[in-house]
């Protein structure tokens, strides 16, 4: 008894530095810390990084056009002799802002589904999980373009789209977590002594699944800004903003692989792909940190741990 | 529950979703601001007349949900389910042919590519997820995830983009399209090389994205299985390792890779509108690609609705599947 009455205490102070340490342990998620530092340093400090400013139109003459990597343009130019090392370092800005508001909006919408449907059930909660369900079948890309290709091609619009339609797997993953800590001791235990249920949903049961939310936040960031990058890359990005997937788009469609400009094509991919990864390996330590689950494993001995 | 129970409420829930998906895609676009019928009565050159006209042709004098109270049939709505019924999704913009005999030609093209991709990315990616969780921790599963780390964070078109440029600079592949244009085939069988020898990178863009979601997936519902309690019991049996693997640890942990298989199948027909787009491959993604950048909307909507309903119907099966195949799923 003495054991249980402790654990709500044990619960909401050690994990929190216990998850640092680890995280701190494994390689996997000091690479991916590292690897999403250096962009979100990058977005931050892009005016001053960048050699030029590209938003600034530029006068393309016939020798600046697909200019190969040179002491002035580091990457080279695109198909209007802009340079591709500024835009890089711009682009980096949209990414994070879609991946970051997206990523709020829809945990925030999932999360809040998921914890009413798990914790007060009954009639309400299965119709919510009915809805998410629905959601959840509709294939996310087609409906992105559908929207976006309707409403215009905006930031906002885009993030709207990609936030009003993502956070069904975030309420899905939540609503099970609430479901199995709503039966647990303390809960109960709780509302015995009178705690009112949304005492009870923010101080008991609210700590007990945001581990969960907040890797599942990592794997919606990464979802989000590969989104943004495919609509860009289909003609359907903001044409006032400088992204990877438009900078990918403007070199697909307008000759960059004919001319063997491979400069116009590689950064902003690998640019994608850097962000985008530095976010999975956060979300993959974070998950292995937060499900015991899948830590035992009852075959050959564990070797030696490489992450 | 029983079994037929489960079955008439399952089916009936997929049939919901799609009149659920059909209506949504009704909506979006009517209401929206984008509404290409509106746009095209704006135009300033046409005078009242024509622009009545045009409005009458298309349906859009009706109301939008429910007719007058003499005639409640009368609306939009009811028109647009009617026309759908009848396979009817409107004439394109663009190439002036009725939606639905351009979907049909894209849809084989689509099922040409998603069947060869999954098949090939199935079978390697069951056989490395077995390994990585079987190994787990060992320089396999350390290299297998981040392999597949690496390709969930790899954009499906910039991958394609690569493979583009390395198989039509370096190994003499096509550019892009399905057949070489302007070609007499002498044989079948040189019609089928001259398709295979297109379809090989498009096919290995997706192999290389599924591969690691296959792979990741087996591996973990393997590792699940292995931390029960009934492993243990048989490893403490004497068994061996293979043997574990295949009489107690696969039967079980096959069954979400099966939902799986059937998931994705419905999904890669929406993941490959970015593959088919750098590729040109004439399938349903490029019919959406080019209605995005045609505006033309009846496309849109018709490409739109058939990839829903298809990963519905793939979902459905999915869940059926499920059921046929595990027996706790029926006791519960």
């Amino acid at each position: 008894m003495a054991t249980i009455l402790t654990q709500p205490s044990t619960v909401s102070t050690s994990p929190r530095i216990d998850f640092w340490k680890q995280l701190a342990r494994s390689p996997m998620g000091i690479v991916g810390l590292f690897m999403l530092v250096s962009v979100v340093g990058m977005a931050i400090f892009a005016p001053w990084i960048a050699p030029y400013d590209p938003y600034k139109a530029v006068r393309a003459r016939i020798d600046t056009i697909y200019a190969p990597p040179s002491p002035e343009h580091r990457l080279g130019t695109d198909d209007a002799g802009k340079d591709v090392l500024s835009q890089l370092i711009y682009g980096s800005r949209v990414s994070l802002i879609i991946g970051f508001t997206a990523a709020l909006i829809t945990v925030t919408i999932g999360g809040t589904i998921g914890l009413i449907a798990g914790y007060y059930g009954g009639r309400v909660g299965s119709l919510l999980m009915r809805i998410t369900d629905t959601f959840l079948v509709i294939p996310d890309l087609p409906l992105y373009i559908v929207l976006v290709a309707l409403l215009g091609p905006k930031l906002w619009n885009i993030i709207l789209a990609i936030a009003l339609i993502g956070w069904t797997s975030t309420a899905r993953v939540v609503y099970s977590q609430v479901l199995s800590v709503k039966e647990r001791m303390f809960v109960t235990r709780a509302r015995a002594i009178g705690a009112s249920d949304p005492h009870i949903l923010r101080r008991h049961v609210f700590p007990q699944v945001l581990p969960l939310i907040l890797s599942q936040n990592a794997l919606v960031i990464s979802v989000a800004i590969l989104s943004e990058s495919g609509l860009a890359f289909i003609g359907l990005g903001d044409p006032t903003l400088i992204s990877w997937g438009t900078m990918l788009n403007f070199a697909f469609s307008r000759g960059a692989i004919s001319s063997g400009a491979w400069w116009a094509l590689l950064p902003p991919g690998l640019g994608i792909v850097w962000v985008v990864l530095a976010w999975t390996l956060l979300g993959y330590v974070i998950e292995e940190i937060v499900n015991p689950r899948i830590r035992t494993h009852h075959l050959t001995p564990e070797r030696k741990k490489l992450y | 529950m029983s079994r037929t129970d489960y079955l008439i409420r399952r089916i009936s829930w997929a049939l919901v979703t799609i009149l659920f998906v059909t209506t949504l895609n009704f909506f979006l676009f009517r209401v929206l601001p984008g509404d290409p019928a509106k746009a095209g009565i704006r135009d300033p050159r046409l005078n009242r007349a024509q622009q009545e006209a045009i409005r009458v042709r298309f349906g859009l004098d009706k109301p939008l949900v429910i007719g007058p109270l003499s005639n409640p049939f009368d609306s939009q709505l009811v028109r647009y389910f009617g026309l759908l019924v009848r396979g009817d999704l409107g004439i394109s913009y663009n190439s002036n042919r009725p939606v639905a005999e351009v979907l049909r030609e894209r849809l084989i093209n689509t099922v040409i590519l998603v069947l060869s991709g999954n098949l090939i990315a199935i079978v390697i990616g069951v056989g490395l997820g077995v390994l990585a969780a079987w190994r787990r921790g060992t320089g396999i599963d350390v290299t297998a995830l981040i392999f597949s780390l690496c390709t969930w964070a790899l954009p499906t078109f910039f991958l394609g983009i690569i493979l583009l440029i390395v198989g039509s600079s370096y190994l003499g592949l096509p550019v892009g399209g399905m057949r070489t244009s302007g070609q007499q085939y002498a044989s079948f069988g040189a019609e089928v090389a001259d398709v295979g020898r297109h379809l090989l990178m498009p096919t290995l863009v997706l192999v290389i994205i599924l591969l690691g979601q296959f792979m990741l997936i087996m591996r973990s519902a393997l590792l699940d299985v292995l931390g029960e309690d009934y492993i243990l019991t048989a490893k403490a049996k004497g068994l061996t390792d293979g043997r574990i693997l295949r009489d107690h640890a696969m039967r079980n942990a096959m069954l979400p890779v099966i939902t799986l298989i059937a998931l994705t199948l419905g999904f890669t027909v929406s993941g490959s509108i970015l593959i088919e787009a750098v590729f040109s491959w004439p399938g349903l993604g490029s019919a959406i690609f080019e209605a995005v950048n045609r505006r033309d909307y009846p496309m849109l909507q018709g490409a739109f609705l058939l990839i829903t309903i298809s990963v519905v119907l793939a979902n459905t099966a999915a869940d059926l599947l499920y059921t046929a195949l595990d027996p706790r799923v029926k006791a519960a």
